[in-house]
């Protein structure tokens, strides 16, 4: 295997800064969202006293899921010793750090006090996962950037295997607090599962992954880098068997529900009678989400072909943010089950009259604030690969494949 | 160069200073007093867990219809001074606007026999809404009274996720008109606090209890055997609304 050269993202001037310009006004219109939001209350938004958490909650867990996984690609390299994924590892820890800032500034964003955002750092309960949140995400950042520093920096290569263990848990112990933030809820029929930490878990593979493959295929196709097939076969058959794995997880954790009987209103309106969450769960999260890019990807021909593996890995990304609207927004539709063996026949509360789920209808400042999340975690990705050398200067099959050069 | 001394008073000095003066003691002195008056009131001593609060609702007794609680409560806790935003759609507006207490009516699926009920807060043992809080502002008294402190609320709104009995509000408008007794702000969460500001100011009934023409709601502390709350729980079978969580609570129904 040849020495691997990174060199700074040479895209020209007028696109990289014409795409800079655009990720930049998204953000803005994001900024500006907030601020109307922020100014006027959450009564401009669709969220309601039933339907607490709404659209950038969809975003801002899609993207902390997503950048835990993303660091997956520099793990296999460091903790497994898969000589492929070392070239590949500096973008990844970069991309896991800008995508939980994305997604952390999105979740701030919508507190009903931002301002706040200090006595959040400084008073704890310590029984609350979000609490153990707050330390986990500061703490992943700070490793990861401890990690980037041991792989680029020559002197401190030595400790990348060690730092890149530490991260390797430190992600896994993420992921399973943000799954657990739905795992603890007892009172909800939809959470309240063990399965939604390991689940989480596996989503963050997937997603990550797909992010990771977009932005690696993006970057390298601008300037003309060699991408070898090599490296991309590696990485698609990798996404398509995370996404087999969600699909397990997903078969796994209705088929559990469906055995008790006590789950079954809960399973009915996700698979059956749910109406916008059950068409999301069957059209968004399985099959555009999971069987179309299972499909590709693992397809003989669809599979190595570059548009089909850019159009796998968005569907893995629009599965993955309707798999998180069904987790979310689908598990507070569902009424409290608050009353066993009884109807709500009226209610002064919106308890779930006759069964009747909540109503949500997401608002225009929400989706923009989630998508400046996007926008942000993007721009500081492509700022980033410009400035320092993240990319690899080829991934051409004999730079990329150990055996090559045998 | 001396001044001269015999120049005359400056009266409108003298009225000034006077005019200020008597400003000033009208200003402070009403903080001065109602502080005094306060400290002599049981608020300056720390509440213990000497007794615990509780209710216990007779459903036999609530009165189909009837929603007087819900009206005392709202202007207790000045629910009732809270506008709808202008351009607000009254449909979205009537699920953001907060609700301490609200009337539920159910029906037995099996026997068809239906119930009206008060909900709100459970003030639970162990409350879920205080386990998931991050900050710590959602708390217990040990007077086993569970609120929201709302100087230390972010507003992450975790807390609503985790309560079984849907018993909390955001608020999320901004907040023009507000009393004394109930301070609120945009952007926190708030509860039932069994009228929180009448326990810290001796008072023994809440609003609700109050309200209630027919005697369903009796409240009181839970832990005096001769109090009327448990007085009337030893004498019926109660039950805890999803027992299954094994919460604990300091609400209890009858006939349900």
């Amino acid at each position: 295997m040849k020495k691997i050269h990174y060199r700074e993202w040479g895209i020209e001037s007028p696109r990289y800064w014409g795409l800079l310009a655009v990720l930049a006004a998204i953000v803005a219109v994001g900024g500006f969202a907030t601020l109307y939001m922020e100014h006027e209350g959450h009564w401009v938004t669709g969220m309601t006293n039933q339907i607490v958490w709404g659209t950038p909650h969809v975003f801002a867990i899609f993207l902390i899921v997503a950048a835990s996984g993303a660091l997956n690609v520099a793990s296999i390299g460091s903790v497994f010793g898969q000589k492929m994924y070392k070239p590949l590892a500096r973008l990844s820890a970069l991309m896991a750090i800008t995508l939980l800032a994305g997604g952390l500034i999105v979740l701030v964003l919508d507190l009903g006090q931002p301002s706040r955002l200090i006595v959040a750092m400084t008073t704890y309960n310590f029984k609350s996962i979000f609490a153990w949140n707050i330390y986990l995400y500061v703490g992943f950042l700070a490793i990861v950037v401890v990690y980037l520093f041991t792989m680029m920096e020559r002197k401190a290569n030595e400790y990348s295997h060690g730092v890149g263990v530490f991260a390797f848990v430190w992600r896994l112990a993420l992921t399973t607090g943000t799954g657990s933030i739905f795992g603890f809820l007892v009172a909800r029929q939809g959470y309240d599962a063990a399965i939604m930490a390991p689940m989480f878990i596996i989503m963050s593979f997937a997603y990550g992954l797909a992010l990771y493959l977009l932005v690696l295929m993006f970057t390298f196709n601008t300037d003309e880098r060699p991408l070898g097939d090599l490296v991309l076969r590696r990485l698609k058959n990798l996404l398509g068997v995370f996404v087999a794995a969600i699909f397990y997880f997903t078969v796994v954790y209705h088929l559990t529900n469906l055995y008790g009987t006590e789950n079954h209103a809960f399973e009915a309106f996700i698979l059956r009678d749910g109406g916008v969450y059950t068409w999301t769960f069957w059209i968004g999260w399985v099959l555009l989400g999971m069987l179309a890019p299972m499909g590709i990807l693992f397809h003989p021909a669809l599979g190595m072909q570059r548009g089909a593996i850019t159009i796998a890995a968005l569907l893995v990304v629009l599965g993955g943010l309707s798999a998180i609207y069904v987790i979310v927004i689908g598990g507070q539709a569902f009424p409290l089950n608050m009353f066993p063996d009884h109807t709500i026949i009226e209610s002064g509360y919106y308890d779930g009259v006759n069964g009747l789920a909540r109503h949500y209808s997401p608002s225009l400042p929400e989706f923009l604030l989630g998508l400046g999340g996007f926008a942000l975690a993007l721009l500081a990705t492509f700022i980033g690969v410009r400035l320092l050398q993240f990319l690899p200067a080829s991934l051409a099959d004999e730079v990329a494949d150990p055996h090559h050069a045998k | 160069m001396s001044q001269p001394t015999d120049q005359p008073t400056d009266q409108r000095r003298r009225d000034f200073l006077a005019g200020a003066g008597a400003a000033a003691a009208t200003v402070v002195a009403p903080g001065v007093f109602l502080n005094s008056v306060a400290s002599a009131a049981p608020r300056d001593t720390a509440v213990t867990d000497d007794v615990r609060y509780g209710m216990l609702i007779d459903t036999a007794k609530c009165a189909d219809g009837c929603s007087d609680c819900v009206t005392a409560c709202e202007k207790e806790n000045g629910l009732d001074q809270l506008l709808k935003p202008e351009g607000a759609s009254d449909e979205i507006w009537d699920m953001q606007r907060p609700r301490w207490i609200r009337e539920v009516k159910l029906r037995n699926n099996l026997t068809g026999r239906v119930t009206s009920l008060p909900m709100m807060c459970q003030h639970c043992e162990h409350p879920p809404c205080v386990d998931v809080c991050p900050t710590g502002a959602s708390f217990r008294r040990a007077d086993g009274i569970v609120m929201v402190d709302r100087h230390t609320c972010i507003g992450c709104r975790y807390c609503m996720m985790a309560c079984p009995y849907n018993a909390r509000s955001f608020i999320h408008e901004n907040v023009r008109f507000k009393i004394t007794a109930a301070p609120r702000g945009k952007g926190c969460v708030e509860s039932c606090n069994l009228c929180v500001q009448r326990r810290d100011n001796g008072g023994t009934t809440t609003a609700c209890q109050d309200a209630c023409q027919q005697g369903a709601i009796v409240f009181g502390d839970l832990k005096d055997p001769n109090s009327a709350v448990s007085q009337a729980m030893a004498r019926y079978p109660t039950v805890q609304i999803r027992a299954d969580l094994k919460l604990n609570t300091g609400v209890r129904y009858t006939d349900v």
